[in-house]
């Protein structure tokens, strides 16, 4: 085990960073500007049963330290993916974690039983936490219930171990992770953007063609630290934390916060070498903190906590 | 495609708000088709999105380049508070540029452009003139003050200029300079466009069965990789299909896309 390694579900990583869905295509668009299988992992874009357009443009806007995007799924569907986009990775030494997202239960089912036969999906993220489609999305992550109740319909067919996306759009996000673990989660991604919205004072009108957005970048990054904080103290299953990540120091405040691994997702965009710098850049940073390896550091935040 | 910190050679303003801007770097070895743009990260840790700007002319003797854009809000105001000797972070050359393949010597070329939308046909007007094609420049500007590189379009080939409020060439828009100049070329070989919305629907409007039209769209983006689906456009062909204008454009051909 290398000091960056880290285990999870599924997952047994080289190390921690993994690009966040969304924000990473489905990951063939970067493999043009370094090797992929120097990352942890992918989490690749949102796949659902049936082919996304997405919403109308624009479908970005600028924010101090931040970004809004409502994008809307814009995917090709599960077969392309499957039989395209998944295969294209497996040149890498990878493993995969499939973003799936839907508008009713019936299709993030679908999708989950089929796409961990892909032989390099190695676990699910289950996107029940996407604020910018009408149907699908936040609906399934805002209430307990029916988190846990979808939580427990996919796991009865997924092959692979299933993450759930919490969404931070709520007034209580323990409560949220709680039921999802009871559920049968084998872990959780957190968080997904924060609903928002900007306005041009020429037209008067939103700068989104949806209106609405989700605010990503490193303005977020207090949000996501202290939400992961409340969660992995609530519960047992791991978390791999993301929201705003934007050097090595974000990295391990995610540790320190209770993540177990970290996705980076804006700031791809500012500068699309960040994960690999970022890997490059964590052992030099763990000397001068005294952190031996990541997993030592997890245990010890964990047991810190007792 | 690569990253770098090109060292800026000059930063000039050539009408209120336009400014040309000259990079020096390794990464003008890669800037092979016109068309292409650069990626360039704005000098603020609290902007994040970089701005697509369009390459207006690429030397590569010189390893130099030279970007033009309109300072529209403060990404861009802050690029153009740069100067000589200090460096900025390039992401490029990104995207499909056009293709002259198709173009002989002594064809008509019409090239039509709009404000901002102008600066990527300099460099392609120079390729076509390396080709002794014979180049009909159709521009229009929103008023005289707006208008830039006058004088180097004009010693490409002919130029003809409209401004919205009359106040230079003729009055009125591009569609018109487009009906103007197919009565003294009727047949263009080519046709390369580059502005706004209506100015490529009018292009595409008066060519319609057109075998050579190529438009190079705009729209907001974040990645500027293809990663992100914010840029994108709508097939013609299957409307159900989105195009990446960052990966798969910004040229298209006419028809390609519904504009």
């Amino acid at each position: 085990m290398s000091r960056l390694s880290v285990k999870l579900p599924g997952l047994d990583l080289k190390n921690p960073i993994i690009p966040a869905s969304g924000c990473f295509g489905f990951g063939d668009e970067y493999s043009k500007y370094y090797d992929l299988s120097l990352l942890g992992s992918i989490m690749v874009k949102a796949t659902t049963l049936e082919k996304r357009y997405g919403n109308p443009t624009p479908r970005v806007a600028e924010t101090p330290s931040g970004m809004l995007n409502a994008i809307g799924l814009q995917n090709p569907g599960l077969e392309t993916v499957m039989t395209n986009q998944l295969p294209s990775l497996e040149k890498y030494d990878l493993p995969i974690i499939a973003n799936v997202a839907g508008s009713s239960e019936a299709e993030y089912v679908a999708v989950c039983a089929k796409i961990g036969d892909a032989p390099n999906v190695k676990a699910i993220e289950l996107n029940i936490s996407c604020p910018n489609v009408k149907e699908g999305g936040i609906a399934f992550g805002t209430s307990a219930e029916v988190a846990a109740s979808l939580t427990r319909a996919v796991k009865k067919v997924a092959k692979v171990p299933v993450y759930i996306k919490l969404s931070p759009n709520v007034t209580n996000i323990v409560p949220i992770a709680k039921a999802v673990e009871e559920a049968g989660a084998d872990g959780i991604t957190m968080i997904n953007t924060l609903l928002g919205m900007r306005i041009d004072l020429n037209t008067r009108k939103p700068v989104l063609a949806n209106g609405t957005g989700g605010l990503s970048g490193p303005g977020i990054k207090p949000v996501a630290i202290r939400m992961i904080n409340e969660v992995t103290r609530a519960v047992d299953i791991p978390v791999i934390g993301m929201g705003g990540v934007s050097c090595v120091d974000d990295v391990i405040e995610m540790f320190l916060a209770g993540a177990s691994a970290v996705g980076v997702g804006t700031m791809n965009f500012t500068d699309p070498y960040i994960c690999p710098k970022l890997i490059d850049e964590l052992p030099k940073r763990m000397d001068e903190l005294g952190i031996e390896s990541l997993e030592a550091l997890i245990k010890e935040v964990k047991e810190s906590r007792k | 495609m690569k990253q770098e910190m090109m060292l800026i050679e000059s930063q000039i303003e050539l009408a209120p708000r336009i400014f040309e801007l000259t990079l020096k770097g390794e990464l003008v070895e890669q800037m092979e088709t016109s068309g292409q743009f650069v990626h360039i990260r704005v000098p603020r840790s609290d902007l994040l999105l970089r701005r697509p700007i369009s390459l207006a002319e690429v030397n590569h003797e010189e390893s130099t380049c030279k970007v033009i854009y309109r300072v529209d809000g403060c990404g861009t105001r802050a690029i153009s508070e740069l100067v000589k000797g200090q460096e900025i972070d390039v992401l490029g050359p990104l995207g499909n540029g056009f293709t002259t393949d198709f173009v002989k010597e002594d064809d008509v070329i019409f090239v039509v452009g709009g404000g901002i939308g102008v600066p990527p046909l300099y460099e392609l007007g120079k390729r076509l003139k390396d080709k002794k094609a014979k180049l009909v420049f159709l521009q229009g500007f929103g008023t005289k003050d707006a208008i830039f590189y006058e004088k180097e379009f004009s010693e490409l080939g002919m130029l003809m200029i409209a401004t919205d409020d009359g106040s230079y060439g003729y009055k009125g828009h591009t569609g018109h300079l487009i009906e103007k100049a197919l009565k003294i070329y009727p047949n263009p070989t080519g046709v390369f466009a580059c502005g706004p919305t209506g100015l490529l629907r009018a292009v595409e409007g008066a060519f319609s069965d057109h075998p050579h039209v190529y438009l190079s769209m705009e729209e907001r983006m974040a990645c500027g990789v293809g990663a992100c689906y914010a840029c994108v456009c709508q097939s013609k062909e299957d409307p159900t299909v989105n195009k990446k204008v960052c990966d798969e454009g910004p040229v298209f051909k006419s028809g390609e896309v519904i504009i």
